[in-house]
């Protein structure tokens, strides 16, 4: 029996997955060039270094500052692609699916109610409720009959805007709106020696993620063909929840909203490499250090000695690329 | 064998099936013939455990499917459902590898490569094999779902519609390896058709269902007669005698 199908040729040389992106050299080459932007980062900012106490001061903002965003970049990244695993969805990520609102308002909250605690305590609560208001956008998602590709992020939209509307609402009444402003402004300017180091706790979410790979590549292909190969779909649904809300909880704590990231790093990585996770995630960790590393070096550059955001130099980027995405996808899919 | 005791499952206020009783032996090709809306697909799905039913007891190689362990039971039984749409892109490689799931979680041995590969080679996708799934055909995809089942090498195949997309010449080619895979490597096949003639064709047993109930279980030779397929689908059959099977035509009312 011979397959009868005329094939283009131009879409055949295209579509095999055997392309330069599956190459370890090319794993290789872009793994150089993210550890060119994270050790520029290291040596850019208006402190001399050379200076008296210079070295102090390396390892007081520059490291610290560094680490956080290997750290945070490539959670968010990596949150982006679990929770768009789990969704059945290219478009979900913790700043659509309202994860990141989520965070916030258990921030806020960790604020109003335990003025004296620590930075470990506030990190627990917003995973806490991270973990839950994520699960209320799954349990409506299982409940909505037309799941289509726009509808699902809409829904995840919605719910972050109503939850960060009643964050807003509590802030005004308590007045800590100016105090929400500065912490979800997602920036790295305020993270030294003694902020950041909780931010080790999502290496170790990576960690896990990375094992549970294959069983994410699984669950994204829906409860069905999961609990046909006896998976245990609800586990990891509640697992790879669960992680995503620990990541973005911790995020958001230290650095505050990074968008887009988790949008458009795993639909790039997506695209070329196709979407077999284990293999994938050293890509997107990378795609994601690289991008908020970039993003927080312009930021740093564009008005010296002032600082931009990274969260504003992200959304002008990451809006446009993501933009190009959809035309993108929309043509392959 | 597979064995349903009075299982019955309604949504809502819609019945769909039973309460039905069914006795399958294990080996051979069992065809769920019917109309629409009969309860094939819904039956075929609550034996692959992927639905709940609302009442009654279904067992699997002796196992209880509601109870037994997911694992377990992967190992022994496999299903696809009509329809199936994968946002993911993977290789067809790599989905039908996903198949060895319950043997490997994922690692594969070389015992799994072999599995892989011969589910390729049996559906004809080897060259196909580096493509990516929303790059191939209907057809295309199709046979790589059932190259995924295949892979899963279970002693039961549950396949709904597996004819679904497929051209006439896919079709029977599909159909001879279902036969073989139940000849050579001695499988329980149990599948949902709407051609009736494939059903005559390539099954051991038919299994005539209407309005959720179980109305006729024979050969095809018993099945296959112009009263029952008439009154099944509620339109004039007539069946003419070919030589290797009977054969239903029933394309003009007059």
């Amino acid at each position: 029996m011979t397959s009868h199908t005329a094939t283009d040729p131009r879409a055949a040389a295209a579509s095999h997955a055997e392309g330069w992106w599956q190459r370890p050299a090319a794993l290789f080459v872009f793994g150089g060039i993210t550890l060119a932007l994270v050790v520029g980062s290291l040596f850019i900012g208006v402190y001399d270094l050379g200076a008296e106490g210079g070295r102090e001061m390396f390892f007081i903002t520059r490291v610290p500052r560094t680490l956080a965003l290997v750290l945070a970049g490539s959670a968010m990244a990596v949150c982006g692609v679990v929770l768009q695993q789990l969704t059945q969805n290219r478009f979900v990520s913790p700043t659509t699916a309202g994860t990141s609102e989520w965070a916030a308002l258990g921030l806020l909250l960790s604020v109003i109610l335990f003025p004296t605690a620590s930075l470990n305590v506030r990190m627990v609560l917003a995973s806490l409720t991270a973990f839950a208001g994520t699960m209320v956008f799954m349990a409506i998602l299982q409940r909505i009959q037309l799941r289509t590709t726009l509808i699902v992020p809409i829904v995840g939209i919605m719910l972050g805007a109503v939850v960060s509307a009643i964050t807003t609402m509590i802030a005004v009444s308590t007045d800590y709106l100016q105090l929400l402003g500065t912490w979800f402004m997602g920036s790295f300017s305020p993270v030294v020696r003694g902020r950041y180091e909780i931010l080790w706790v999502v290496a170790l979410v990576c960690l896990a993620i990375f094992l549970l790979a294959h069983r994410l590549t699984v669950a994204g292909l829906g409860p069905d063909v999961a609990t046909n190969v006896g998976l245990n779909y609800r586990r990891v649904m509640l697992l790879g929840t669960a992680m995503v809300a620990v990541a973005t909880g911790v995020t958001t704590v230290v650095v505050g909203f990074l968008p887009f990231l988790g949008l458009i790093v795993p639909n790039m990585v997506s695209l070329l490499r196709g979407d077999d996770l284990r293999s994938n995630l050293p890509w997107v960790c990378l795609g994601g250090v690289a991008i908020v590393t970039s993003c927080d070096i312009i930021g740093r550059l564009i008005r010296m000695p002032f600082e931009i955001p990274v969260s504003m130099i992200l959304g002008v980027i990451g809006a446009a690329v993501f933009i190009a995405l959809v035309l993108r996808l929309r043509r392959t899919a | 064998m597979i064995k349903l005791a009075d299982v019955a499952k309604s949504y809502g206020d819609v019945h769909a099936l039973g309460p039905v009783d069914l006795d399958l032996p294990r080996g051979g090709i069992t065809a769920l013939v019917g109309p629409n809306g009969a309860g094939k697909s819904t039956m075929l799905t609550i034996i692959g455990r992927l639905l709940g039913a609302d009442a009654g007891t279904v067992h699997v190689a002796g196992m209880d499917v509601t109870t037994a362990k997911s694992r377990q039971l992967a190992k022994t039984l496999a299903i696809l459902r009509q329809e199936n749409h994968f946002v993911a892109r993977l290789t067809v490689r790599q989905l039908v590898s996903l198949g060895r799931f319950p043997h490997s979680q994922g690692r594969l041995t070389t015992e799994c490569v072999a599995a892989v590969d011969r589910a390729l080679e049996f559906l004809d996708l080897t060259a196909l094999q580096a493509r990516y799934l929303d790059e191939l055909s209907g057809g295309q995809r199709q046979r790589a779902y059932v190259a995924m089942v295949l892979a899963q090498d279970t002693e039961y195949a549950l396949l709904d519609e597996p004819l679904n997309n497929l051209d006439m010449q896919h079709a029977v080619a599909m159909m001879a390896q279902l036969r073989r895979a139940a000849d050579e490597l001695d499988k329980t096949v149990v599948l949902v058709i709407h051609d009736i003639n494939f059903a005559a064709a390539y099954a051991d047993r038919i299994v005539a269902m209407t309005n959720g109930r179980i109305r006729y279980v024979g050969s095809p030779r018993e099945v296959m007669t112009p009263d029952v397929l008439s009154d099944v689908f509620d339109t004039p059959v007539e069946v003419i005698d070919h030589p290797t099977h009977p054969l239903a035509v029933y394309y003009r009312l007059s």
